[in-house]
């Protein structure tokens, strides 16, 4: 565990920034999921949204990262503002259709 | 003489046809006292204008009504205030004199000058058509109350009138209006016979034959039911304008029977035509409302003694006839006043039965009773059965010169209803067994008598009912309704229908069968045998003169012309126990009212709604959820993030900040979309931010890489 930490202690900081978001969506779609264990799932639809924008917002912060960090050699020559624009735009739309189905 | 035909061959051909095809004519009957009692009443409020007090004057001076003296002081007092007044228009002087020359009221010689001059200052004045009419109307009443009144330079009245025609007969109103009217029509063809009469000199005799055409093609735009009758009506059907067909009709009317009484030579129009008039205003019946009466009842006077063609209608006083009491088959031929018509010949050429079916054909020639006025036939020779049928005459003039004169419509058809005794033969009821097809107790009913029987029966055993019915001609009779009833001591009924073959009606109720349907229950069920028809009628209902005849009426009604009830009998039903699983017979309305009260109060179930939580735990997960939040910006914080990227220059600073700002934006865009707006509206918002946000992001992005890039090669 603590060599985890140490290794971890070495990331860059912006990749830090975005695990911290990660982190951040998945918390708020674990407090949504007790919500609805504790009351039921009356607007189905509504709890369906709330969770899927969180984990689609975590998914592409993911995408961020994988895309961002410099010792990926898949996407070396992808420049990160590129990364940064798609993340920006998909969760735009990803937002735009939670909007709609969350009613 | 030889008979011509003034009808040409067509007309005939299409009355003969409209007579096959349509067996049922409105029941038209000349004016009579029906009439005189019912204008007595639409106009017994006396009335305060000047326009009402007209109509009900005129009315019934035509119809020759005495009225009320006190009514009449007021009429003329009315009159004679409008008179007097400088005023009035040109429709309320044109109404005064007809009201005063009708009652005779007392004016003043000075005054009658003073209208007569004020009203050929309006003629001179016009254009417009209603001004026209009413001045002249005035002026000629005047005239002909014995004050001299001549229109000096008719002619180019005359033409001013004529210049408000249109090529399809109708009239403007006035220059300015563009639409046409029928009703307009009639009303410049009164105004045009009145100008004719008023003038010194003759009018041009051109004009004249163009004014005859004109009404050749008014009365081409003519219309008509299939029973003859004829009517004109406006083309267009607007709002407030609209006056109807009685209304329209009756300008054409006054117009027309004006015109031609003025004019040397025969209008252009066929008798036909007149006659569907004369039984549109008679088919109208007894009038709903005073003006329609007032139409009607000028109409129909003015077409009495009209120039071009008198209507004859045929009419039948009674329309049912009992074989029983031999009546004869009455008809009348009269004016439309119910005056005598000149002598003529009334044939029966033809007898239909309900379905088209043709009964007689040779022609029968009525005979005529001076005294009474009625054309009578005995209809026994022509061994007409009980039923409905439809009578064509033919009416033929005796004098060949009074065929230019009266128009009679040559071949009429009325409905009428032979009426006569059923005889109910051979009637027998009786129980048989089951199997045997022999009946074991068998009585002979006497349904003229008021027997009764007793029967018994149980459920294994059947119940016959048989007998035939037959009309005063031998022939068997079909009527439209036999039912038996059966009703138990409970009130619960059953009603079977008596099948009829060509010989008998016959029925067999087997209880073996029924026993469900009779509710398992036993005891004495009533037997009732109900007959009926639309033929088997009370002749008297039929005659107005029910007053007198309500003893004749009970009399004749038991003489069994008419639809009967008879009860048969009783019989005593022997059925097994029901068992559990029976139903039930229907509750049996104490008071057959009970389903007009008030009802049960329905409820209703709806979906229960969902459980939702308490608000207080909904509140407290809404804070939980924001726990998160506050979390990740604790964490940037303690993670050093800074701005320090954010470039420095103010012109990528403001591209950059406009790119935060537009991001801002499309999320408070969808906050609105959940709130607010529709999804269409949001896209529409959301392309325009979007490319906004594309153009100014990839500004920023791309010198945020550019500076990047700079600063890993520097």
């Amino acid at each position: 565990i603590q060599s985890l930490t140490k290794a971890y202690a070495a990331t860059p900081t912006n990749l830090k920034i975005i695990d911290l978001y990660v982190v951040f969506a998945v918390a708020t779609a674990l407090v949504q999921v007790v919500y609805m264990g504790i009351v039921g799932s009356f607007p189905f639809n509504s709890f369906l949204s709330g969770v899927l924008s969180c984990i689609g917002t975590a998914v592409l912060g993911v995408c961020l990262r994988i895309q961002v960090n410099k010792d990926n050699k898949e996407f070396k020559d992808l420049p990160p503002e590129r990364a940064f624009a798609d993340f920006v735009l998909c969760n735009l739309v990803l937002h735009l259709v939670i909007m709609n189905f969350l009613g | 003489a030889a008979m011509a035909w003034r009808l040409p061959p067509l007309a005939v051909l299409l009355l003969l046809v409209a007579a096959a095809v349509a067996p049922l004519s409105s029941a038209v009957r000349p004016v009579s006292d029906a009439h005189r009692s019912v204008a007595a009443e639409l106009f017994a409020a006396s009335p305060d204008d000047l326009e009402t007090t007209y109509e009900a004057v005129r009315t019934f001076k035509m119809l020759g009504v005495q009225r009320d003296k006190g009514l009449d002081g007021k009429a003329c007092k009315l009159a004679a205030h409008t008179l007097s007044s400088s005023s009035s228009p040109a429709k309320d002087l044109f109404q005064a004199v007809q009201i005063a020359g009708v009652l005779g009221c007392s004016v003043d010689a000075g005054v009658y000058d003073d209208v007569a001059s004020r009203l050929k200052a309006v003629i001179k004045d016009t254009d417009s058509l209603l001004e026209f009419y009413y001045s002249v109307g005035g002026l000629l009443s005047l005239k002909e109350q014995g004050h001299s009144v001549v229109l000096s330079d008719a002619d180019s009245t005359f033409h001013a009138i004529k210049a408000l025609s249109q090529s399809d007969g109708r009239w403007r109103y006035d220059t300015n209006s563009a639409e046409s009217s029928t009703f307009a029509a009639g009303i410049a063809l009164e105004a045009l016979a009145g100008v004719v009469s008023l003038s010194d000199a003759e009018v041009d005799p051109s004009m004249i034959g163009v004014v005859k055409n004109d009404i050749v093609k008014l009365f081409g735009t003519i219309k008509s039911y299939d029973d003859g009758t004829f009517y004109f009506d406006e083309k267009y059907v607007d709002g407030s304008e609209y006056k109807g067909p009685i209304t329209t009709s009756a300008s054409v009317v006054r117009g027309v029977t004006s015109f031609a009484n003025v004019v040397s030579g025969k209008l252009n129009i066929p008798g036909e035509k007149i006659l569907g008039l004369a039984k549109f205003f008679l088919g109208i019946g007894l009038p709903g409302s005073a003006k329609d009466c007032f139409n009607q009842i000028e109409s129909l006077s003015l077409l009495e003694n009209n120039r071009i063609f008198v209507p004859l209608i045929l009419s039948l006083p009674s329309k049912v006839l009992s074989l029983t009491s031999k009546d004869q088959l009455k008809v009348e031929v009269t004016t439309v006043f119910g005056s005598a018509a000149p002598p003529l010949r009334v044939n029966l050429v033809q007898v239909l039965g309900s379905d088209s079916k043709i009964i007689t054909t040779d022609s029968k020639e009525l005979q005529f009773d001076l005294d009474n006025n009625v054309h009578y036939l005995d209809i026994t020779p022509l061994k007409i059965d009980v039923g409905k049928y439809s009578l064509v005459f033919e009416i033929t003039l005796q004098d060949s010169e009074h065929e230019t004169v009266y128009t009679t419509g040559g071949r009429n058809t009325e409905s009428v209803v032979v009426t006569g005794l059923i005889k109910v033969d051979k009637a027998e009821i009786g129980i048989s067994e089951n199997d045997a097809g022999s009946a074991e107790s068998v009585e002979k009913l006497d349904l003229l008598k008021d027997t009764k029987v007793s029967l018994s029966a149980n459920h294994l055993q059947k119940l016959r009912l048989s007998f035939q019915l037959s009309t005063p001609l031998g022939r068997t009779f079909k009527p439209h309704q036999v039912f038996l009833k059966l009703k138990h001591e409970s009130k619960v009924e059953h009603l079977f229908v008596v099948p009829g073959s060509a010989r008998q009606f016959k029925i067999v109720l087997d209880f073996l069968g029924l026993v469900e349907k009779f509710y398992y229950l036993s005891g004495t069920y009533d037997l009732e045998l109900s007959v009926g028809d639309a033929s088997m009628v009370c002749r008297h209902i039929h005659n107005s003169t029910v007053l007198f005849g309500l003893a004749l009426l009970i009399i004749l009604c038991l003489l069994q012309e008419n639809s009967f009830l008879r009860a048969l009998g009783q019989l005593e039903l022997d059925l097994p126990e029901a068992p559990e699983k029976a139903p039930r017979p229907p509750a049996q309305a104490v008071d057959p009212l009970a389903k007009f009260r008030p009802q049960k109060e329905i409820e209703h179930i709806f979906r229960v709604p969902e459980k939702r939580p308490l608000q207080e735990v909904s509140l407290a997960f809404t804070g939980l959820t924001l726990l998160p939040f506050i979390g990740f910006l604790i964490g940037l914080m303690r993670l050093g993030v800074n701005l320090k990227n954010f470039p420095s220059l103010p012109g990528p600073a403001a591209f950059a900040s406009l790119f935060h700002a537009g991001i801002a934006a499309v999320l408070l865009l969808y906050v609105l979309f959940w709130v607010k707006l529709d999804l269409f509206t949001t896209l529409k918002y959301l392309s325009f931010l979007g490319v906004f946000l594309v153009f100014v992001g990839h500004r920023t992005l791309s010198h945020l890489s550019n500076t990047t890039a700079k600063q890993k090669t520097a």
